[in-house]
C-alpha cells in the first residue's frame, strides 16, 4: 500500500493557520531558501514569511524565473527546491519550469495559491485549474481540501519529490484552507508510502558484472541519474572506471561524474558529442547504461544504435528501460546501491580480462580521438564562440566555478570545451531545452552557494527571455555573471536553417539587440563589452574579480556554428566533422524523410 | 533460473511482432483525480484504450479498481505497464493477459454487461425474444412496441448479440465496459 490514510486524521500536534503550518512544514524539512512572487490567493503565507526569520524568501520578477531557480538550488544542493506562487497566471507561469524539472529528474515543490474552496469552478478572478494543468507535468500533485491533510500533504511531497526518480511535485492550497485552523503534524508522525525499488536484482548484476569482466570492447555511457543518486554514486562509477579501465562517456545532463581530466574521458556523446565518444559507443560490444535514457539526441538513429553491442542498463526507473532502445540486461535500482553491489562482485573475482586483451581497443580509440573532432580555426580579429569557452574555463577552473547555461549553440559549446571535474558544478536544461533556463538557475545556485563563483553562459537570444531577473539578483546580491556569447543570432536555430532549409534565414537574426552594457547600468549590475581575443582575458578576470552581477556581452563570430554534428536520422558512425563541412554538404546533410525528425 | 534466461523475458521481441489486445488491472487509491491521471497518460503518449471500467472496490482500503482493455505491440504494453507503476496513487498493475499465460491459462475471465434497447412490433417480437433466449438475456422492460434486454458475456457475445438485433432495430445500446479477473484461487 502506498499511503496510509489513517495518517488523514492526525491526533497529535499544535493547533495553527494553514498558512502557518506551511511555513512551518518547510521549516521542519530543512528549507533555507524559496522562491516566489506574492499575489491575492498566497497573502496569507506571504505574512505568515514576514512574522519569521527561518526561511528566508527570495523575490523573483517572473513566477517562471522562480522555478528555475529552485532547480538550480536544488541541483547545486541535492535538497529540493521550493517556490511558492499565486493562483492563476502565478501557477501557470510555473508551468514550463515543472516540465523542465520533470524531463530532467530535479527535485522542486511548487505551492500554489487557489481560489477559496467555495468559488472553485465559478471562474473566480486569478482561477485556474491548477493540478489539471500541471499533473502531467509533475511527478505528483495535490489539491488540499482539509487543513488538517495540509503538513501530511507537504512532508509526503518532499518524500515524493526526492525518493526514487527525483521530480517536481506541487501542493495547490485554496486560500480558506490557508486561513482556516488545523493541526501541525511533523515529518516524523507521516508515514511515507512512496517506496520504489532501490536494490537491483542480484541475478541481472551477476551476469552484468560477467558480461563486463569479458568484454572487448566495453564502454560506459553515464547519465544524469549518476549524479541524482548522490556523491556515493559518483565515487563508485569512477572506481568502477578505474578498476577495469573502461571508456566512459557522458550525457548532457551526466557531465562531472567522470571528470574531464580523467584519463578515461571521452568526452560528451550524443548529436553534438565529440567523435571519440560516437563511435566507440558505434562499434562498442558491451555497453553498461548508467542512469542515463536513451534519448533521441544520444542514440540518433535507433536502427543503427550499436549494432553488436550486449546492452547493461542501470536505471531506478523501470519505465526507462526497454523505452527506446532494447537491452539485453535490464537492472532497476538506484545507480549507487547497484554500482555498489557490482564493485562488490568485481572485487571478488579476478576474471577481469588482462589489459592486453583491450589494447586493440584503446588503440582504436585513441586513433578516433586523434581526428580532434572538436578543433576549430582560430581568428586573430574576432572572438571565436569555442575559443571564448575556453578561455573562460582555463581562467576560472581554479574557483571551481558552478556553471549553468541557456539553450542552443552557446550551451553545447560550453558542454564541449568546459571541463568539468565535480558533480553538481553543471545545471543546464537537457531534456526540454528551455531558453530562459540559465540566467535564473545561477541566481538559485548563487543563493545556495554565496561564497562561490557561479558563471550563466548565455546565448543574446535566450538571455533576453528572463532578462528581468537582473533586478532580483541585484536585490538578492546574487553576484551572478552571465558570459553573452553574443553572434545577433539564434545560432541553434540559424544552423538547421542552413542544414535543411536551404539557407534561409527565418526570424533567426535578432534585429534591435540591446546594448547589454548600458541594460546591466540600468539595472545597478556592471556590464562588460569584449570583442578582441587579445582582451578577452583581462575582460574575463575583471568579470570573475567584481562583486557584483556581471553583464558579459562577448561579441563572438556571429556565423560559426557548432560540430560535431550527428544530422538526424543518423547513426553514430555518420557525424559531420567540422572540417569536412562545405556549402555543398550542409544543404544535404538531411534528407527530406528525415526533415520531420526534428 | 541462470541470469541468461532472465534477460530474455520480454526485451527480444521485435516491432514486428502483430499487435496484441491486453485486459490491464489497475489498482489505484480512491482519490479524485487518479482516473484522469491514468487517462491523461494514455491521450498523452499516444496508447490505445479499447475498455475502460472503474470502480471502488476495496471500500475499507480505500482502492478503487481500473480495467482498462488496450491494444498495441507486447513492447508498448510493457511500458504502459511500467508508466501506469509510476503514477503515486497506483498501487498495482497486472496484465491479467501476462498472468494468465504465467498460471499456464489461456486468458482472464472477461465480462461485459449491455442494455439493448430494441423497437419490435409484430412478427419481429417473436424473433427478438428467441434471439434473446439464445444468448441469455433478460428482458427487464418491455411495451407492445418495444424490449429492453440485458446481456452478459465476453465482448465479442454481445457484439454479435447486437449484430443480430439490429435488423430487428435497435435504438439504443449501453455497454458497461470489461470487468474482468483471472481464474484460479490467487488474487492480483
Amino acid at each position: 500500500m502506498k499511503y496510509d490514510h489513517t495518517a488523514a486524521q492526525p491526533v497529535y500536534g499544535r493547533e495553527m493557520s494553514g498558512a502557518a503550518i506551511v511555513v512551518q512544514a518547510l521549516i521542519d524539512q530543512g528549507v533555507k531558501h524559496i522562491f516566489g512572487y506574492p499575489g491575492g490567493a498566497v497573502l496569507p503565507i506571504f505574512d505568515e514569511i514576514y512574522q519569521q526569520e527561518k526561511l528566508q524568501h527570495i523575490l523573483v520578477r517572473h513566477e517562471q524565473a522562480a522555478g528555475h531557480a529552485a532547480e538550480g538550488y536544488a541541483r547545486a544542493t541535492g535538497k529540493v527546491g521550493v517556490l511558492l506562487v499565486t493562483s492563476g497566471p502565478g501557477a501557470t507561469n510555473a508551468v514550463t519550469p515543472l516540465q523542465d524539472a520533470l524531463i530532467d529528474s530535479v527535485p522542486i515543490l511548487c505551492i500554489s495559491g487557489q481560489v477559496p474552496t467555495t468559488l472553485i469552478g465559478s471562474d473566480a478572478f486569478q482561477e485556474a485549474d491548477t493540478v489539471g494543468i500541471t499533473r502531467p507535468c509533475t511527478k505528483h500533485n495535490w489539491l488540499v481540501k482539509n487543513v488538517n491533510d495540509l503538513s501530511r500533504i507537504i512532508h509526503e511531497a518532499f518524500h515524493v519529490a526526492r525518493t526514487g526518480r527525483p521530480g517536481p511535485v506541487l501542493i495547490d492550497i485554496p486560500k480558506d484552507i490557508q486561513l482556516a485552523s488545523g493541526f501541525y503534524v511533523e515529518p516524523k508522525f507521516v508515514s511515507m508510502g512512496y517506496r520504489p525499488q532501490l536494490v537491483g536484482e542480484t541475478r541481472a548484476i551477476d551476469y552484468a558484472v560477467d558480461l563486463l569482466c569479458a568484454a572487448k570492447k566495453p564502454v560506459i555511457y553515464s547519465g544524469g541519474g549518476v549524479i541524482n543518486s548522490g556523491a556515493h554514486a559518483v565515487r563508485l562509477l569512477r572506481e568502477l572506471v578505474h578498476i577495469g579501465d573502461f571508456p566512459i562517456t557522458s550525457t548532457l545532463m551526466g557531465l562531472g561524474a567522470y571528470p574531464a581530466n580523467g584519463k578515461n574521458w571521452l568526452g560528451m556523446l550524443g548529436m553534438h558529442g565529440t567523435y571519440e565518444a560516437n563511435m566507440t559507443m558505434h562499434d562498442c560490444d558491451i555497453m553498461l547504461a548508467v542512469g542515463a535514457r536513451f534519448d533521441d539526441r544520444i542514440t540518433g538513429c535507433l536502427d543503427a544504435f550499436s549494432p553488436d553491442a550486449k546492452i547493461i542498463h542501470i536505471d531506478i526507473d523501470p519505465s526507462s528501460i526497454n523505452k527506446n532502445v532494447r537491452v539485453n540486461v535490464p537492472i532497476v535500482g538506484d545507480v549507487a546501491y547497484v554500482l555498489e553491489a557490482m564493485m562488490y562482485r568485481l572485487r571478488g573475482i579476478s576474471s577481469m580480462q588482462e589489459p592486453s586483451a583491450r589494447e586493440s581497443w584503446w588503440q582504436q580509440i585513441n586513433k578516433w580521438r586523434e581526428r580532434k573532432s572538436l578543433a576549430y580555426h582560430q581568428k586573430t580579429n574576432v572572438i571565436m564562440p569555442q575559443y571564448a569557452i575556453e578561455r573562460l574555463y582555463t581562467l576560472t577552473k581554479k574557483y571551481n566555478p558552478y556553471l549553468t547555461t541557456e539553450v542552443g549553440q552557446h550551451q553545447m559549446w560550453t558542454a564541449q570545451f568546459f571541463g568539468f571535474d565535480e558533480p553538481c558544478h553543471w545545471m543546464t536544461s537537457g531534456g526540454l531545452g528551455t531558453m530562459g533556463y540559465g540566467f535564473p538557475a545561477a541566481i538559485g545556485v548563487q543563493i545556495a552557494r554565496p561564497d562561490d563563483l557561479v558563471i550563466c553562459v548565455a546565448g543574446d537570444a535566450s538571455i533576453q527571455m528572463n532578462i528581468q531577473e537582473l533586478s532580483t539578483a541585484i536585490q538578492h546580491r546574487a553576484r551572478v555573471k552571465v558570459f553573452i556569447m553574443n553572434n545577433q543570432y539564434m545560432g541553434m536555430v540559424r544552423q538547421w536553417q542552413q542544414l535543411l532549409y536551404g539557407n534561409r534565414l527565418s526570424h533567426s537574426y535578432v534585429e534591435a539587440m540591446p546594448d547589454f552594457v548600458k541594460l546591466a547600468e540600468a539595472y545597478g549590475a556592471i556590464g562588460i563589452q569584449c570583442t578582441k581575443p587579445g582582451e578577452l582575458d583581462d575582460c574575463i578576470r575583471e568579470m570573475v574579480a567584481c562583486d557584483k552581477p556581471v553583464l558579459f556581452d562577448c561579441r563572438v563570430v556571429n556565423l560559426e556554428n557548432c560540430f560535431p554534428m550527428i544530422p538526424s536520422g543518423r547513426a553514430h558512425n555518420e557525424m559531420l566533422l567540422a572540417d569536412e563541412v562545405t556549402d555543398d554538404v550542409m544543404e544535404n546533410a538531411i534528407d527530406a524523410n528525415d526533415r520531420s525528425l526534428v | 533460473m541462470p541470469a541468461s534466461d532472465f534477460i530474455l523475458n520480454d526485451f527480444t521481441i521485435s516491432d514486428n511482432t502483430p499487435v496484441e489486445t491486453h485486459t490491464l488491472a489497475v489498482l489505484v487509491d480512491n482519490d479524485p483525480g487518479v482516473l484522469a491521471r491514468v487517462i491523461g497518460l494514455f491521450s498523452g503518449r499516444g496508447y490505445n484504450i479499447e475498455s475502460l471500467t472503474v470502480s471502488a472496490t476495496e471500500q475499507e482500503k480505500l482502492l478503487s479498481r481500473i480495467t482498462i482493455v488496450t491494444c498495441g505491440v507486447p513492447h508498448v504494453i510493457n511500458q504502459i505497464r511500467y508508466q501506469l507503476e509510476r503514477i503515486v496513487p497506483v498501487h498495482c498493475v497486472v496484465d491479467l493477459h501476462v498472468r494468465a499465460r504465467e498460471l499456464g491459462q489461456d486468458k482472464p475471465i472477461q465480462r461485459e454487461l449491455a442494455l439493448v434497447k430494441v423497437l419490435a412490433k409484430g412478427i419481429n417480437r417473436v424473433d427478438a425474444l428467441r434471439l434473446a433466449e439464445a444468448f441469455n438475456a433478460k428482458m427487464v422492460d418491455a411495451t407492445v412496441e418495444h424490449f429492453i434486454f440485458e446481456v452478459t458475456g465476453n465482448s465479442s457475445k454481445l457484439d454479435q448479440f447486437v449484430s443480430l438485433m439490429r435488423p430487428i432495430g435497435i435504438v439504443e445500446i449501453c455497454r458497461t465496459g470489461v470487468a474482468a479477473v483471472n481464474r484460479g484461487s490467487k488474487g492480483m
